[in-house]
Formats: structure tokens, C-alpha cells, sequence
């Protein structure tokens, strides 16, 4: 590849090659503060024109990389950072298989780990970025790692990616911004790159302690949900249960035995924050 | 002379069994899928795991435990949907 850089997120190291350079300039600003990178890359993406000509004549980003999905649709080069963020979770949800993968935010305090997990829309993006601005450390927005021996939750702290009105919700002192890219397929997108605290501690696993199924836009409402149900609710919001095998039924059981789970439905952040809040008080 | 059909669950060392607030969950290590189940059918796996028994046998081994009504009709449909999620072998006919 033309360009390419290094990119280094908790335990796992990515390689990104680009055919044109704005993406990896793009991605080197926006991980400016990320530990440094070492050894050899656990997952490669690249961002390449489907055809040749596509360099060059109204270019497009297409994604491909150690895995890739034959129907993803290539973005325009203004898109470039979004399709390489979008390449490195396909590395993620196809091809990982040291953790059990869940799709939930994590943040941490007093040591422990707080973990929201919900489809895209629920608010967990905005909910631990926002806590992130009250004394949480950060631990990721997209995927929470489970290590299968352990039982502890890896941060994997790759910038927020807010998306339409909760761009102007979050503001976070201190961080680092990609650009605004409007017109993207999930609307208009801005990347956040945590803060430097929370990267610095990026190697730091923590143990779960609290788990939530938050949701956005409904009428405030807070309901324990048992083991068997967040097992189910668990199993759906795993990109790789099935592929870990008996490594993931024992990770995935033991986590909903020993951690207590909430559901929280919530109008706004403010209301949000403050449920998850003193649901963790009361834990 | 009499059909009957004897049901069989896998040895105990091919499921994982973890318990989850009422239900249990089962890992089935030969086919790698996970069941949750509710009551009996956990401890219909267990009666069935070291011998094949008849629905009539494996009433009478539940009757103790269980509260069954005499038919055994709730017990069948429990079967029935054991078989059909592959936890449970049907089929070894028998001429009594």
C-alpha cells in the first residue's frame, strides 16, 4: 500500500494501509495520543479504489483487510476515516477471537467496570463519553473484551463515534476531534478521541461490576433483569459467541452470574447519567 | 406386540449445565449450540443420560420429584421438544 500507519487500541494492534493519503493522515491526528504500537499487527485493513481508476476519478474507499464482507459498500474519499474505522471493527467482529466480544461501552471507577450493553441507537456512545467528563475512565465505546480466563473486562478505548444531535451533547475537554462527516450512511459523524488518561490506562483491565441495558428516548424507567435474561440479551449483542465455543458459554455464564444487571430506559443524557449513576451507588 | 420408543439424552461429560435464576443453561459440546432450558427438562437430560428409558420409565423415575399427571402428556411435549432441538435421541424401537 501507498500509505499506511500503525494504530495500537488496548491488546489489540492494527496495520491500515491506504491507497491515498488523506485517511491515514486523518487517523494519525486522531490517534496522536495512543501508545505507541508494537510488534507484529494482530489485524490489517485496507482502503483501496474497487477499480483502479477510482483512485483517482470520483474516489471511493472500499474496505478490505485480513476479513472482509463482499457487500460492503465503498464511501467517497471525504469518508476515508470512517471507512477505516469501520475496517478495523470488521477485523474485530469477523476475526477476534481472544476475548469474548460484546457489543457494549465500557467505562471504570474505583477499579470496576461498568458495562452498557445495546444496539446502535441505545446511547451508549453518548452515555460513556459523558461519563468519561465526570470522572470515569474510559474504556471503549463499541466493544467491551471479555478475557475468556479471567473474567475481566480489557479496554479497547477506540474514539467515540457520535452521531447526529449527541455531537453537540458531548463535549469533553481535552479531546482530540476528527472531522465532521455529513452524508455518511449513518448520518452526520464526528470522532472523539478519549482523553489522554484514559489512553494511558489503556492496558488496565478492570472487573465488571455493574451491567446496563440502557435506552435512549423512552419514558424513565429502571428494571433488574436476570441472569438468564441478560445471558439471552448477552449471546444477541456478541459478535462471536458462537465461534469462541465452550470458551464463550463459560465466559459469557459466568459473567451473568456474577454481575448484577439493570435495564434503564431514559429521555435524555442527564437523566441517563444520573440513573446509571446511582444505580453503581447502590450496587 | 408393541412399539416402543426409547429416548436417550447424551452422557453427562458432552453438556455443560449452568444455572441461571429459574432456567439452566446448556452447552451441547458435540454440536457447539447453546439451550436455555426451564424445569423438567434439565433433569429430564440428567434421568436420560446414562440409559435410554421409555416415556412410561422415565415418568415413573420423574413422578417422585415431579408433580405429573398420570398421562404423561405434559412430559411427552417436553420430550417431543428435546428431540426436536437435538439434545434428546428418539427412535430405538423396540419390539416389547
Amino acid at each position: 500500500m501507498r500509505h499506511e500507519t500503525a494504530i495500537r487500541v488496548g491488546p489489540v494492534s492494527f496495520r491500515i494501509g491506504s491507497a491515498w493519503r488523506a485517511p491515514i493522515a486523518a487517523l494519525d491526528d486522531l490517534y496522536r495520543d495512543y501508545p505507541a504500537a508494537y510488534g507484529v499487527p494482530d489485524y490489517t485493513v485496507r482502503l483501496e479504489p474497487p477499480r483502479p481508476w477510482r483512485r483517482v476519478i470520483r474516489p471511493q474507499v472500499g474496505i478490505a483487510g485480513d476479513f472482509t464482507l463482499p457487500e460492503a459498500v465503498p464511501l467517497p474519499l471525504a469518508h476515508g476515516l470512517l471507512a477505516a474505522e469501520m475496517g478495523m471493527n470488521l477485523q474485530m467482529a469477523l476475526g477476534h477471537r481472544r476475548h469474548l466480544l460484546l457489543h457494549a461501552a465500557s467505562v471504570e471507577r474505583d477499579g470496576a467496570a461498568l458495562l452498557m450493553a445495546g444496539e446502535s441507537g441505545a446511547g451508549k456512545s453518548t452515555l460513556s463519553a459523558l461519563l468519561a467528563t465526570r470522572g470515569w475512565r474510559f474504556m471503549g465505546d463499541e466493544f467491551a473484551l471479555i478475557a475468556p480466563a479471567t473474567g475481566l473486562a480489557h479496554p479497547f478505548p477506540r474514539p467515540v463515534s457520535l452521531k447526529n444531535e449527541s455531537i453537540a451533547t458531548v463535549a469533553w475537554p481535552g479531546a482530540r476531534s476528527g472531522p465532521v462527516l455529513v452524508d455518511t450512511p449513518k448520518g452526520t459523524i464526528r470522532h472523539l478521541a478519549p482523553d489522554p488518561a484514559s489512553l494511558a490506562a489503556m492496558d488496565r483491565p478492570a472487573r465488571p461490576a455493574l451491567l446496563i441495558f440502557p435506552r435512549f428516548g423512552h419514558a424513565a424507567a429502571v428494571r433488574a433483569v436476570g441472569a438468564a435474561e441478560a445471558f439471552v440479551r448477552l449471546t444477541e449483542a456478541s459478535t462471536n459467541y458462537v465461534a469462541l465455543g465452550e470458551a464463550g458459554f463459560a465466559a459469557l455464564t459466568r459473567l451473568v452470574r456474577e454481575v448484577p444487571a439493570v435495564a434503564v430506559d431514559y429521555p435524555d443524557g442527564a437523566s441517563g447519567i444520573a440513573a446509571v449513576e446511582a444505580l453503581w451507588a447502590a450496587r | 406386540m408393541i412399539d416402543v420408543v426409547r429416548f436417550r439424552a447424551p452422557p453427562a461429560a458432552a453438556l455443560i449445565a449452568a444455572p441461571l435464576d429459574g432456567l439452566t443453561a446448556i452447552y451441547h459440546r458435540p454440536s457447539g449450540t447453546t439451550h436455555l432450558l426451564a424445569e423438567p427438562a434439565p433433569q429430564i437430560l440428567a434421568a436420560l443420560a446414562d440409559r435410554g428409558l421409555s416415556l412410561h420409565e422415565l415418568t415413573a423415575a420423574l413422578a417422585d420429584a415431579y408433580d405429573l399427571d398420570g398421562s404423561g402428556d405434559a412430559l411427552a411435549e417436553r420430550l417431543d421438544e428435546l428431540v426436536e432441538a437435538g439434545l434428546v435421541e428418539a427412535g430405538l424401537v423396540e419390539r416389547a
